[in-house]
């Protein structure tokens, strides 16, 4: 029987109430959102905090709209939420790609958008998502909010820009015209973490592309922003020969690991041919060609 | 701590270490032993319980993180001797073998048809995929929850109140 360790268990009644508590408790202190990356930890003992600071009942944390042309998603939204949101899906469907197959249907009933990027997992499908649209992330303290990149969020695997006494509150999209966006995933069986997937979105002006991203999760420690790949991209007109290129491009940037998932050789043939597929859909949707 | 939450109607008032999991507490302290609990790394489903109406698995939280809310259980699906069309499904569809899954088929189950009353077979198949069956390969397992679908009298147990 896997029990965690001894803690104690406070629920905070606001964002101000729970950073206050978590400036107060320090590091031996966490969050629980959905809980489902953080208990099974704890289960194992990978995690000993003690103190939880349960946040499910701030319900300011629980939204996504469209405000001062961005999309906003707070971070105790949940994968069910990404999943049926029809504003997500108009604007950026690459979130209900992916929310397809995250975990399984009852794990997305509790997982949050917070909690996998705080947990900031290599293999975490939604930092992938994140990266390619280009998201950024409100982080909150007793002194105010500031907002970073994903690039600058995610500081190594497991790792993040969020303090001790900081709270990541909400992620930001900005909407811009001619967008497409597009996820693809390779996994073992339904349900299960990636081998390899890949994550796209393009601007496009006209007949080329105005600016392009691409995100890829359980290839490496480092793949939140690939810079060679939005130098390709700009200014190019899609085509086969483009996407190709990049999904070399995507490969040759990666550092996948051997393991019961697969070899490097083979996640490194995925990078390649992920990166492309789902380039060639986020162009078709920007296009028109595909709802 | 203590935690206050409503299993199947009734009022459940309790003491408990904050670390308490939802499974240990429904089974070792309530005594609802319906509730299974199987592999305990979240991956099997056989421990789904339903809170405020929504499948969830019940190994991967915390009762204290569910006091204030409301809890079904299998136990929960019977009413008064009758059975919710669900458990009806799977006896005439032999939904079950072992029995092992069921307790966590049948409440998703109950959750699906409550928002979806026709539902596909490929909206039975999602709904249940977080959930390992090593019995029966899953067909009579779908065909139980269709006619579970096409015998709900407009049942409500387990949604959300
Ligand atoms: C069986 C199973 C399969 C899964 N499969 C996949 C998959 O295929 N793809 C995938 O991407 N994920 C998968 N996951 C992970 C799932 O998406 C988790 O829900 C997610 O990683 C964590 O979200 P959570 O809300 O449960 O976070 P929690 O476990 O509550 O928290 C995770 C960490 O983030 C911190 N935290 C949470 N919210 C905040 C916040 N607002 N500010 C600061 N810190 C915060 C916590 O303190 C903790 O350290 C799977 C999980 C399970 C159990
Ligand atoms: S015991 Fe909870 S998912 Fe297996
Ligand atoms: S009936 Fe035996 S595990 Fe499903």
């Amino acid at each position: 029987m896997q029990v965690p360790a001894p803690f104690e268990y406070e629920r905070a009644t606001s964002v101000e109430h729970a950073i206050a508590l978590r400036e107060r408790l320090g590091e031996e202190a966490r969050f629980i959102a959905g809980g489902h990356s953080l208990l099974p930890m704890m289960k194992l003992r990978l995690a000993n905090p003690e103190y939880l600071i349960d946040i499910n009942d701030l319900s300011e944390l629980f939204h996504i709209s469209e405000e001062s042309g961005e999309i906003r998603i707070g971070a105790m939204t949940r994968h069910r939420d990404l999943l049926d949101s029809e504003l997500l899906a108009e604007h950026f469907p690459i979130f209900r790609d992916a929310e397809r197959v995250i975990a399984d249907p009852v794990v997305r009933n509790r997982g949050t958008l917070g909690g996998s990027l705080c947990q900031a997992d290599p293999s975490e499908d939604l930092s992938a998502v994140c990266t390619a649209v280009d998201a950024s992330c409100v982080i909150r303290s007793t002194s105010g909010e500031r907002v970073v990149s994903m690039s600058d969020f995610h500081v190594g695997p497991y790792e993040t820009a969020v303090g001790d006494a900081e709270m990541l509150t909400e992620i930001r999209i900005p909407l811009k015209a001619h967008a497409g966006s597009a996820y693809e995933k390779v996994e073992r069986r339904a349900g299960d973490w990636a081998v390899v997937s890949a994550g796209a979105a393009v601007w496009m002006d006209g007949d080329v592309i105005a600016d392009g991203r691409v995100g890829l999760a359980a290839v490496g420690p480092n793949t939140t922003s690939i810079g060679p790949v939005s130098d390709a991209l700009r200014g190019v007109a899609p085509s086969e020969d483009l996407y190709r290129r990049v999904g070399e491009i995507a490969a040759a940037n990666c550092s996948p690991q051997t393991d019961q998932r697969g070899t490097a050789a083979y996640k490194s043939h995925l990078a390649l041919e992920l990166t492309r597929r789902s380039l060639r859909r986020a162009v078709a949707r920007a296009q028109g060609q595909e709802a | 701590m203590q935690v206050n939450m409503t299993i199947n109607g009734q009022e459940a008032d309790e003491e408990i270490e904050p670390r308490m999991l939802l499974v240990h507490f429904i089974r070792d302290r309530l005594g609802l032993t319906g509730t299974h609990w199987g592999c305990d790394t979240s991956n099997c489903g056989t421990c789904v319980v339903l809170i405020d109406g929504e499948p969830v698995k019940s190994c991967t939280t915390l009762a204290a993180m569910v006091s204030g809310h409301d809890v079904t259980t299998v136990e929960g699906l019977e009413v008064d001797g009758v059975l919710d069309p669900v458990q009806e499904g799977f006896m005439q569809c032999h939904g079950l073998q072992c029995g092992f899954c069921t307790p966590g088929m049948m409440l998703t189950a109950r959750a699906l048809i409550n928002k979806n009353p026709d539902p596909t077979d490929g909206v039975i198949r999602e709904a249940i995929s977080g959930q390992i069956c090593r019995c029966t390969g899953y067909a009579t397992i779908v065909r139980s929850i269709h006619w579970a679908a096409d015998h709900d009298a407009a049942v409500s147990v387990g949604s959300a109140s």
